[in-house]
């Protein structure tokens, strides 16, 4: 299934007190926290963000703070995936455990602020429409692909361990709309 | 084949013999760890998949320690979650306010962490540990929930890097500004996906508290752990405190390291990392009398009895100075009680300082110590992305207690020496 939307440019290094700011951790309500995600970074971001949108960035992408809050905030704010040259280590875990879509290339850079993007999560491919461009990501790890294609890694992990509640994670007003 | 320490620890945890940088491997933890923050999502996910029994109720421990005691009714609600969960599955290692503190100095005080351990925290600055010889790692709440159940988790094998201090300290240099030159140097993206080994006689005659520090800060390169190798000093402290066995794991001479640096400590002196990233570090003759509006000494990074009696040595008998304010967090419970009886709060107290029981509040712009914007904070915390302490708009410069403690007395960023000499 390819993801449709528009890119939402940031540059290096967009750690996580700007994802979704330390005074919002107080609850870890999906909505809420989809209300400020990239508050500090970009304050009218959720208010514009169209659902399917593509946040794209540059190297180190999600660094500091391990709180899962971001990647919450990011799905639950309608963002269909993530492009960035470099993903920081416990976002890029984070992402896959909860299903967040995530591309690493290098042709970030090529991509600007508004540009229509078509991606496809299973090959890695973009399609930059606006440009008329496609680039290649590396694609996740096999592991990596397994826990995604369960669902997430609670629901992978209740699978294997046999347990009832196969749930997985929320879902993202992405999914929803897929629905 | 040679390994690194750290790929001996995986090795083991694993039932290997050896293990190779970028192998997936699934081993089992020693110690797990949530706070008020991370748990409360842990504990939903846990549930909501329908597990019941926690794979060993002694090796998770639950720490408040980001808003408490609770400052609004959304943060009392997180905590009560945690308490709820920890009261049902009857854990031993839950700390609550006023009998715990920040989970990154806690866990290696009350003995949880043991050398040769891998400990998995739900806290980005669970790499602390690896001052006392053991793999800690930051992960979120889903991977805690995971491995509440299992009891394991995957991990890619890090490459190592090593760095290797040489020299004699300057004098009033710690770890905190070793690790703040080495962050500088090698930039907050420098360690990504990989572990960062210390080492060097100037190490090895670090006390613990020290060797946390260095440790604690690793993540700011972007680095899955950072980690000393264990000696005597390592031992003197675990030794009366441990809860667990421990085992010494060494590298290998020949070991294969991703790089190598070398620095000549004698060379390297004062350092402060500048607004807005902990990697735009400067020598602190550089920044120099650049007016503040507060100072704070606490956070895991630079909390403990050791950077407590640094800077009181710094401010006993002086006053904070006009229209600056200092808050001092001691670290834990304990740190405090300490700090109380060797008479430092009382130091603290008479200089002006207003100081509070242990919590991670100001260095993530919590609470009780926030920012304003365009307010100057100089901090002894780990972080200063924009926006990290209060309004994005606010400044904070990252230093060692000791240059943290002159600075309050002078309202702006200063040389311990020019101060302990006034």
């Amino acid at each position: 299934m390819n993801l449709y939307g528009k890119a939402w440019k940031f540059g290096d290094n967009l750690d996580t007190d700007q994802i979704i700011p330390a005074r919002y951790l107080v609850t870890s309500d999906p909505e809420e926290l989809g209300k400020h995600c990239m508050e500090d970074a970009e304050p009218e971001f959720a208010k514009k963000v169209r659902i399917g949108d593509v946040l794209v960035g540059l190297k180190n992408f999600g660094c500091g703070s391990s709180r899962e809050h971001a990647p919450i905030s990011i799905k639950a704010a309608g963002v269909s995936a993530v492009i960035a040259k470099s993903f920081a280590r416990i976002f890029y875990r984070n992402s896959i455990n909860l299903g967040l879509p995530l591309f690493e290339t290098d042709a970030a850079e090529r991509i600007e602020q508004g540009d229509d993007l078509e991606l496809n999560p299973a090959t890695g491919e973009i399609k930059n429409l606006t440009k008329g461009e496609r680039y290649q990501a590396q694609p996740l790890p096999e592991f990596a692909r397994e826990i995604m294609a369960a669902g997430g890694l609670m629901k992978y992990v209740a699978k294997k361990k046999g347990l009832g509640n196969a749930e997985g994670p929320t879902p993202s007003a992405y999914d929803a709309r897929q629905d | 084949m040679p390994m690194t320490i750290t790929e001996k620890i995986l090795a083991a945890h694993a039932d290997r013999k050896e293990v190779h940088p970028g192998e997936l491997v699934t081993c089992r933890l020693d110690l797990l760890m949530g706070n008020d923050i991370t748990a409360p999502i842990a504990i939903k996910e846990f549930e909501k998949v329908g597990a019941t029994s926690i794979f060993d109720p002694d090796r998770l421990a639950i720490v408040l320690s980001h808003f408490v005691p609770a400052k609004d009714i959304k943060s009392a609600d997180q905590c009560r979650i945690a308490r709820v969960f920890a009261r049902k599955h009857r854990l031993k290692y839950f700390y609550d306010e006023g009998r715990g503190g920040i989970e990154h100095i806690l866990l290696p005080q009350e003995g949880l962490v043991v050398p040769g351990d891998i400990v998995l925290g739900a806290d980005s600055h669970s790499c602390t540990y690896g001052g006392l010889g053991c793999f800690g790692t930051g992960v979120g709440s889903t991977d805690l929930a995971a491995a509440m159940i299992t009891g394991e988790t995957w991990f890619k094998v890090p490459e190592s890097m090593k760095f290797h201090f040489y020299g004699r300290l300057a004098p009033w240099a710690s770890a905190k500004d070793l690790i703040l030159y080495t962050i500088g140097q090698i930039s907050v993206d420098g360690a990504t996906y990989r572990a960062m080994e210390f080492t060097g006689e100037v190490v090895e005659r670090l006390p613990v508290d020290q060797r946390l520090t260095l440790c604690n800060m690793a993540i700011e390169a972007g680095g899955k752990s950072g980690i000393v190798a264990p000696d005597a000093i390592t031992l003197e402290y675990v030794k009366p405190r441990a809860k667990r066995p421990w085992r010494l794991y060494t590298s290998d001479p020949n070991a294969a390291y991703h790089s190598v640096y070398e620095w000549d400590v004698g060379k390297i002196g004062l350092q402060v990392a500048c607004p807005y990233s902990p990697d735009n570090v400067k020598p602190l003759e550089e920044v120099a009398g650049v007016d503040v509006d507060q100072v704070f000494i606490g956070s895991c990074t630079n909390a403990r009895m050791e950077d407590l009696r640094i800077a009181a040595r710094i401010m006993r008998g002086k006053k904070v100075a006009p229209y600056v304010r200092c808050i001092v967090i001691p670290a834990t419970h304990q740190v405090f009680q300490e700090a109380l009886k060797e008479g430092l709060i009382e130091v603290f107290s008479e200089a002006g300082c207003a100081i509070s029981e242990a919590t991670c509040g100001p260095c993530l712009g919590g609470f009780n110590g926030v920012l304003g914007a365009e307010e100057v904070c100089l901090s002894t915390s780990n972080r200063n992305f924009p926006g990290r302490m209060g309004h994005p708009k606010a400044k904070v410069y990252l230093a060692s207690p000791a240059v943290a403690a002159a600075t309050a007395i002078r309202g702006k960023i200063a040389h311990p020496e020019e101060v302990a000499a006034a």
